[in-house]
């Protein structure tokens, strides 16, 4: 493992000073052959790569306009380059959103514009050589797509859909990343990231019903794969495995059970999260997505809900029907996929929940908004609903609640460090420095007000901060799921 | 990537985890703890015994809730908790604990 200092967290955000080539050394693993191969890309490094990539770049510009216009609208006015948690924790300039865009823009100015083409040095075009695909590999893998460079750039450029374009033309020359590409091919056969089959999961699910009937006296259940079940749940299966993920699951059951509501999971789609997203690969997408539409037609259920995780949120919320649906075998009273908190937010102002909120008296609570949800979708009917959803449930559950500066959460939050497939070992160095941003928000909470934990609704977000808040000096399980809480405070009727 | 225990080489990947989960012995899980500076004592064989058991059943290391309860039932209720096990595997007892019982390493958002 790569030695490197924790940055010292500050009174204030500064900006740093930039360091070129801090971050130099920081790429991850690449997949090897039998991985790539599994998701439909070249083992290895292909000979004719250079004119495969271009190729792809020309096809990937034609087919979005929106990409085009990124590339060719920058004015290179500065707006950008302090908002990214990757440049403010590690100082490096290509982490600067305008100076990562480059890497690609550059590229695309020299093989598609006629200034480019004929007359590169005098507008900065560069040939896509082995230099240039080695700093793409590298930032475009320091690049979480969380958008929020995009939330301040005045043309909207965003800088996600340029880094998912980027990994995509080097899957398709057959350099993709390892942790990526093997989850993707995990869930794709098994069913989800995790690699958990059906006996496991069930073995597991059943352990958690025999917890919550000790802790509450009541017999809730998580049943798998029942047909004919109203509700599909489909959660990240890090909300099986780890903590404080599973915490979440039991809060989720919990409502459900509170609220008499027929549901179940299913060992098919047995995953929220899709990771096809972060490597920009549409086919990878879908096929992820179709398990959700087989495992609902299959069970005959009338309405899927997702579990707390960000990006699932994201493709689910934006893309679900064009890549899967019709979902016209579903009931069209409810929205189409819905949100979990959406579910017990309904639940909540119809009073069908009895909560306790003296249950959480022992926590004081802070929020983190995913950026997934609050930049890359909605939840609920109005503007802005994914701000107000998630702090309502808070403060109908617990008592002591305060936000985070703010120019640090809702539209302006700031990514947890791990997001856009960058959750991996490999890169804990850039994890760790990418969290500064928000740790520091969290500090002053935790000093001004005595915050004691920190909500989460994404999975990836909650292991990223269970991960790097020891290295600032937290405690791991600091960082909670927002069903946690509901799961704490919800009232069971011990005689059913 | 390899490990070399008694003249011999097994091959890891990247992390140091075991290719050929066959290559696996007592021996060269302690070896693989002593390159990370590690000890394995009897608690730390409580866990990778456990996890191997599990494995061997399920083709998937146990989810932190079944190995803590595995654990709580077997080593005694006040050492079923995720905190004793970060005690024993400081990076993590998923990871860590895998990598020294010759399982393949946990993937996804954990």
């Amino acid at each position: 493992m790569i030695d490197f200092e924790t940055p010292v967290l500050k009174e204030y955000p500064i900006i740093p000073l930039i360091q070129p080539g801090a971050m130099a050394h920081s790429k991850p693993y690449v997949a090897k052959q039998d991985l790539q191969e599994k998701i439909g890309f070249p083992g290895e490094l292909i000979d004719d790569w250079q004119e495969v990539a271009i190729k792809k770049m020309g096809e990937l510009v034609s087919k979005s306009r929106a990409l085009m216009v990124f590339l060719d609208t920058c004015v290179k006015c500065g707006a950008c380059t302090d908002k990214c948690h990757y440049f403010l924790g590690t100082a490096d300039p290509y982490n600067m959103p305008v100076a990562r865009q480059d890497l690609f823009r550059d590229v695309y100015r020299r093989y598609f514009t006629f200034a480019g083409k004929h007359f590169p040095k005098l507008v900065g075009a560069k040939d896509l050589d082995k230099d240039m695909l080695d700093l793409w590999y590298s930032y475009f893998h320091q690049c979480s797509q969380c958008r929020r460079c995009s939330v301040y750039c005045p043309f909207g450029i965003d800088t996600a859909e340029i880094s998912m374009a980027a990994r995509e033309i080097l899957n398709t020359i057959g350099v993709g990343q390892k942790y990526c590409n093997e989850i993707i091919g995990k869930a794709q056969t098994i069913g989800n990231n995790l690699g958990l089959p059906e006996p496991a999961l069930a073995d597991t699910l059943e352990g958690l019903e025999e917890d919550i009937e000790e802790e509450t006296g009541v017999k809730v259940r998580l049943p798998l794969d029942e047909k004919n079940a109203d509700i599909l749940l489909v959660t990240p299966s890090a909300d099986f495995f780890a903590e404080p993920h599973v915490d979440g699951l039991i809060g989720y059951a919990k409502v459900f059970h509170a609220a008499g509501l027929s549901w179940t999971l299913s060992s098919h789609a047995s995953e929220a999260s899709n990771f096809g997203l972060f490597i920009g690969s549409y086919d990878n997408m879908q096929k992820i997505s179709m398990r959700i539409r087989d495992a609902a037609l299959e069970l005959g259920v009338k309405r899927i809900v997702f579990g707390e995780c960000g990006h699932a949120w994201r493709v689910a919320y934006n893309f679900l029907n064009t890549l899967a649906g019709p979902f016209d075998f579903l009931d069209q009273n409810y929205p189409i996929p819905q949100n979990i908190s959406e579910v017990t937010y309904d639940l909540i102002q119809r009073n069908a929940l009895t909560l306790d909120k003296s249950a959480n008296d022992d926590k004081v609570l802070t929020f983190h908004d995913s950026c997934n949800v609050a930049r890359g979708s909605r939840m609920g009917d109005v503007a802005g609903g994914q701000f107000i959803i998630p702090r309502e449930i808070i403060k109908a559950t617990c008592n002591h609640f305060y936000d985070m500066a703010d120019d640090t959460i809702k539209e302006a939050t700031f990514c947890c460090g791990g997001g856009g497939g960058l959750l991996t070992d490999d890169l804990v160095e850039l994890r760790v420095k990418g969290a500064l941003p928000r740790m520091e928000a969290l500090k002053q909470v935790v000093d001004n007000h005595g915050v004691t934990h920190m909500v989460a609704i994404c999975a990836i977000c909650k292991s990223q901060f269970s991960k790097v808040m020891p290295y600032y000096g937290f405690e791991m399980d600091q960082v909670i799921s927002l069903h946690q809480l509901v799961g704490n405070a919800i009232v069971l009727n011990r005689s059913e | 990537m390899s490990i070399e225990l008694d003249g011999k080489s097994y091959e890891t990947d990247e992390e140091g985890y075991l290719v050929n989960m066959g290559d696996w012995n007592d021996a060269l899980a302690s070896a693989m703890a002593r390159e990370d500076g590690a000890e394995l004592d009897s608690n730390h064989w409580e866990v990778i015994n456990f996890l191997r058991d599990y494995y061997e059943e399920y083709q998937i290391a146990p989810a932190v809730r079944v190995l803590t309860k595995a654990i709580g039932k077997r080593m005694g209720k006040e050492k079923g908790t995720s905190k004793y096990l970060y005690e024993l595997f400081p990076y993590g007892p998923a990871k860590q604990a895998c990598k020294y019982a010759g399982l393949p390493k946990p993937t996804g958002c954990v």
